[in-house]
């Protein structure tokens, strides 16, 4: 368990990967905001929370622990956070979607050290985790799989023939993490394609569901820690996430799925992110 | 070249290209531990079902859902594995084909993909089943090694060669059966084209698939008329054997292409392309003419959608008479 100290300590590089992801996204002109803003939490706790088994300096080590994008727009906050987890040079997060940048538009294959996929046309990441969890079954390795998933990539149906295969065999060495923020381009995820009910679709198939607040730094950490005690089957964690969160005017509100701030946004939405503007729910402040 | 002594024998041996396959795939998981095997319920089509009672840890039946079995392919080998993505062609790469592209394709992954039932032969299924567009949307994506084998024999040597080559690999197989051309000592070597005929340099015929066959009986009809062609086995379409391909242009100055796929985007076209930049020559193109097939029987198909001996033939004299005008 982390102490008070500690779980600041997290919060803070959180709201600077948030800072991050607005200058990545003003440098490049182009973008996903919203996505990015409300999964940094979660990424933060992932890789920076001690429940990852990774090495920056050896990136590819056998026994790693696999993290798949499969929503690989919101790569952001992946770039961002693998920065801040010394997988890359800090520096490097400004070349985003720029010409001869590793830092592609959406995850190239090991294009950088820790992007462990390609990642974009959405519903194909769960697939590509699978390989890699079965791959660690018959070699009866112990290094685990997480998937990292959008809500809106839930209507595509290679997503439900992924759910359904890893149900089918009890991978429960691999975690699926779905940011569930309600929206996709065109709307609400309810008025576009209704979802719900997440929790009875997902157990149906065979999973063991955990819902958390995706912006709770201890139980982003506790529900991937009981992840790993689950061994009947594969767990899904419903993060729910405010889109665009620490950014007011970009919170909640679809219209900022796809396109970055302006200058003058930008400058606020660092304002507010600086500030915290009392946005970021910690008890320590 | 050593080809089957029995080739053009009435009892000549036929067997389905796709046989060779499970035999090639049980060959691998004997000798290497890393190879894995995919379907999507067509384990016995698809000849795999040795393997997987073999070795039942290494196979992995992913039901109805292409999509989903090209991902996880994606995800084996980005691990490590050898997998082997067993389907028909319609159905893998067809339904699969976004998932080929993005998560195999972009990542120059080693995953080898097998289509089952391609061309008209497939016969009294119709066209739904017929994989006739499985060589242009293969060959098109970057990193991609697109294989037609001749044979049964042919087939296990591909298999055997597709574990050992880096990157994506696509091959495909017919379901009927066809001629046994080669033996065991006739080379074979992915990127590399072999003539199999040699009656002289009139014209070249350029194929793939089980329609050497025909390509290698409409020569020795040919031969009797006193037109003397050759005759390659282009197994490969990418990488294309461009010096093979460019000697039979310089040498005889006129080609027939031959396969059993459209004419858009497949082997031909894919000739077309090296000869138009490097050695234009007058070019006939055997294959399906911009249309759907339908239900029958394969021989009969083959006639119809014209791809049979006699269609061949003509292709020859017409391409050999435009030689002459230019």
């Amino acid at each position: 368990m982390l102490n008070d100290k500690q779980i600041l300590k997290l919060e803070e590089i959180a709201n600077e990967i948030r800072q991050d992801i607005i200058k990545m996204l003003l440098e490049a002109g182009s973008g996903h905001s919203a996505g990015s803003l409300g999964m940094a939490d979660v990424f933060t706790a992932l890789y920076l929370g001690g429940v990852l088994n990774f090495d920056p300096k050896d990136p590819w080590k056998k026994d790693r622990d696999r993290v798949i994008l499969s929503n690989g727009h919101i790569c952001p906050v992946w770039y961002a956070t693998l920065a801040h987890a010394g997988f890359f040079s800090h520096d490097k997060l400004i070349t985003l979607r720029k010409l001869g940048s590793g830092l592609q538009g959406h995850p190239h294959y090991r294009e950088l050290p820790g992007v462990e996929n390609t990642g974009g046309p959405l519903g194909q990441g769960l697939s590509q985790a699978i390989g890699h969890a079965l791959a660690a079954r018959m070699e009866g390795a112990s290094w685990r799989v997480y998937a990292m998933m959008s809500d809106g990539e839930l209507d595509e149906g290679q997503t439900w023939e992924a759910i359904m295969l890893a149900g089918k065999n009890n991978l429960h060495n691999l975690t699926a993490i779905v940011d569930r923020n309600n929206i996709q381009i065109d709307g609400f995820t309810e008025d576009i394609m209704p979802l719900e009910n997440l929790v009875d679709k997902w157990t149906a198939f065979n999973w063991s569901v955990i819902e958390i607040n995706g912006h709770d730094i201890p139980e982003i950490i506790a529900a991937i820690e009981k992840a790993k005690t689950i061994f009947e089957n594969p767990t899904v964690i419903i993060a729910h996430t405010i889109p665009g969160k620490g950014v007011d005017f970009m919170e909640g509100k679809f219209e900022w799925h796809g396109k970055p701030p302006k200058a003058e946004e930008a400058k606020e939405a660092l304002h507010q992110l600086r500030t915290l503007g009392g946005k970021i729910q910690s008890e320590h402040q | 070249m050593k080809l089957n002594p029995k080739l053009f024998d009435k009892d000549v041996e036929t067997v389905p290209t796709r046989n060779g396959y499970g035999e090639g795939v049980v060959e691998l998981g004997e000798k290497n531990k890393d190879v894995v095997v995919l379907t999507g319920d067509l384990k016995e089509s698809t000849r795999v079902e040795e393997f997987a009672k073999r070795w039942p840890e290494r196979f992995i039946e992913c039901g109805v859902a292409e999509q989903n079995m090209m991902g996880i392919a994606a995800g084996l080998a980005a691990a490590g594995k050898i997998p082997f993505v067993s389907s028909y062609a319609v159905f893998s790469p067809g339904r699969s084909w976004d998932q080929l592209r993005v998560s195999v394709c972009y990542s120059n992954l080693n995953v080898n993909i097998v289509g089952a039932h391609t061309g008209v032969s497939v016969g009294p299924d119709g066209a739904t089943h017929q994989a006739l567009e499985d060589i242009a949307i293969t060959r098109v994506l970057p990193n991609m090694t697109v294989v037609v084998p001749c044979d049964a024999i042919e087939t296990k040597k591909a298999t055997l060669a597709a574990a050992k080559r880096l990157g994506p690999y696509y091959s495909r197989f017919t379901r009927e059966k066809t001629p046994v051309i080669t033996t065991a000592e006739t080379p074979f070597e992915i990127g590399k084209a072999e003539v199999f005929a040699d009656y002289g340099d009139d014209a070249a015929i350029v194929a793939c698939g089980p329609l050497v066959y025909q390509s290698l009986v409409a020569a020795k009809e040919l031969e009797k008329e006193g037109i003397k062609v050759r005759v390659i086995n282009n197994h490969t379409i990418k990488p294309m054997d461009v010096t093979t391909v460019m000697e039979a242009a310089r040498d005889c100055g006129a080609i027939v292409t031959v396969e059993e796929h459209q004419v858009m985007g497949g082997m031909g076209s894919a000739v077309a392309e090296v000869l138009a930049k490097n050695y234009p020559v007058p070019m006939e193109f055997i294959g399906m003419p911009d249309c759907f097939g339908e239900s029958g029987q394969p021989e009969e198909l083959l006639e119809k959608y014209g791809m049979s001996v006699i269609k061949i033939k003509e292709a020859v004299r017409k391409v050999i008479s435009r030689k002459k005008v230019i």
